[in-house]
């Protein structure tokens, strides 16, 4: 059993054990955490796969980037992100949850055992993966897509910035907030907790 | 019998796995964050398929820009999900799915 194979084994452990803490966590900022896991896990596989590049990317953009945005919405939410005390079908929806799990691994192994005859990674190039390589590629055939995804990724930013602010009406009807201090007062609708934001020393 | 991550078998089958997790976690769970990260489960499942299948072939590099293609519009799509999220939340005060019901009656 060679270090790749090491790899391998400990990367998928980590995406399992992520994904299934994703799924079933009950605080969000668990799942998070989790999805952080399976990210780290699938970005060492991308390693394995010599696919360095990708790696790079998937740290970049998931651990960094994704990841952290859901930290930060998750904690503008606050404890309203959490599972109120719920009543009925959870436990029914939960144990059909495991059903369809199982019976889709089950599939798949028997699918996968069933087809006969395993087909082993190619040997790559010395280049394989790289920037160099996949450059080629992404400003080569690739360009048209590429500039496809630019203009994919302006318009998702101006979008979330038109979404999250709402409609402008409902803007300007919010009386005006003057001082810094009642700015960072607390959330527009408060809830109930014993000092806002700001008033931490005023005591 | 080749070793574990020799073969494009094993990759399929953990991808599968947690193709399969995200999946249902996308259906059982009701909290929308939690739904988008089944998604990006899910889109990281078969990216990994994706890169795996790139190196059976390796003398392309398609297989890689897909991936790279498909992080490029999972970024994008968390963006406007987590604005969505926080525009239904400025609605209602809550992010469970149970509570979208403005279209029922």
């Amino acid at each position: 059993m060679s270090a790749g194979n090491l790899l391998f084994v400990v990367c998928s452990i980590a995406c399992l054990a992520g994904a299934l803490i994703t799924v079933s966590a009950q605080n969000p900022i668990r799942g998070a955490m989790g999805l952080l896991t399976t990210i780290f896990g699938i970005a060492g596989l991308f390693l394995k796969l010599r696919a360095e590049f990708l790696t790079a990317i998937q740290l970049i953009v998931y651990a960094g980037a994704v990841v952290v945005l859901f930290v930060f919405v998750l904690m503008l939410l606050g404890p309203d992100a959490r599972a109120p005390a719920r009543t009925g079908r959870s436990g029914a929806s939960r144990a059909l949850g495991g059903v369809l799990f199982v019976i889709t691994s089950l599939l798949g192994i028997v699918s996968l055992s069933r087809q006969g005859g395993e087909h082993p990674l190619g040997l790559p190039a010395a280049d394989h993966g790289t920037v160099e390589a996949v450059g080629r590629t992404m400003f080569g055939p690739a360009i048209f897509v590429f500039e496809l995804v630019t203009a994919l990724l302006i318009v998702a930013v101006v979008g979330a910035i038109a979404v999250a602010r709402g409609r402008q009406g409902s803007v300007t009807k919010r009386p005006a907030t003057k001082s810094p201090r009642e700015l960072f007062a607390g959330p527009p609708r408060p809830r109930p907790v014993p000092r806002g934001l700001g008033t931490e020393g005023a005591e | 019998m080749n070793a574990l991550g020799d073969t494009v078998e094993s990759y399929l089958l953990l991808a599968s796995l947690i193709f399969t997790i995200g999946g249902v976690g996308f259906l059982v769970r009701r909290n929308v964050l939690v739904q988008l990260m089944s998604i990006e489960l899910m889109l990281n499942s078969v990216n990994l398929l994706l890169v795996a299948f790139n190196r059976v072939h390796p003398d392309a590099m398609t297989g890689n820009m897909f991936a790279f293609f498909i992080i490029a519009v999972a970024a994008a799509e968390v963006a406007v999900g987590l604005a969505i999220v926080l525009s239904y939340y400025r609605l209602k005060s809550t992010v469970y799915t149970d509570e979208a019901d403005l279209l029922r009656h």
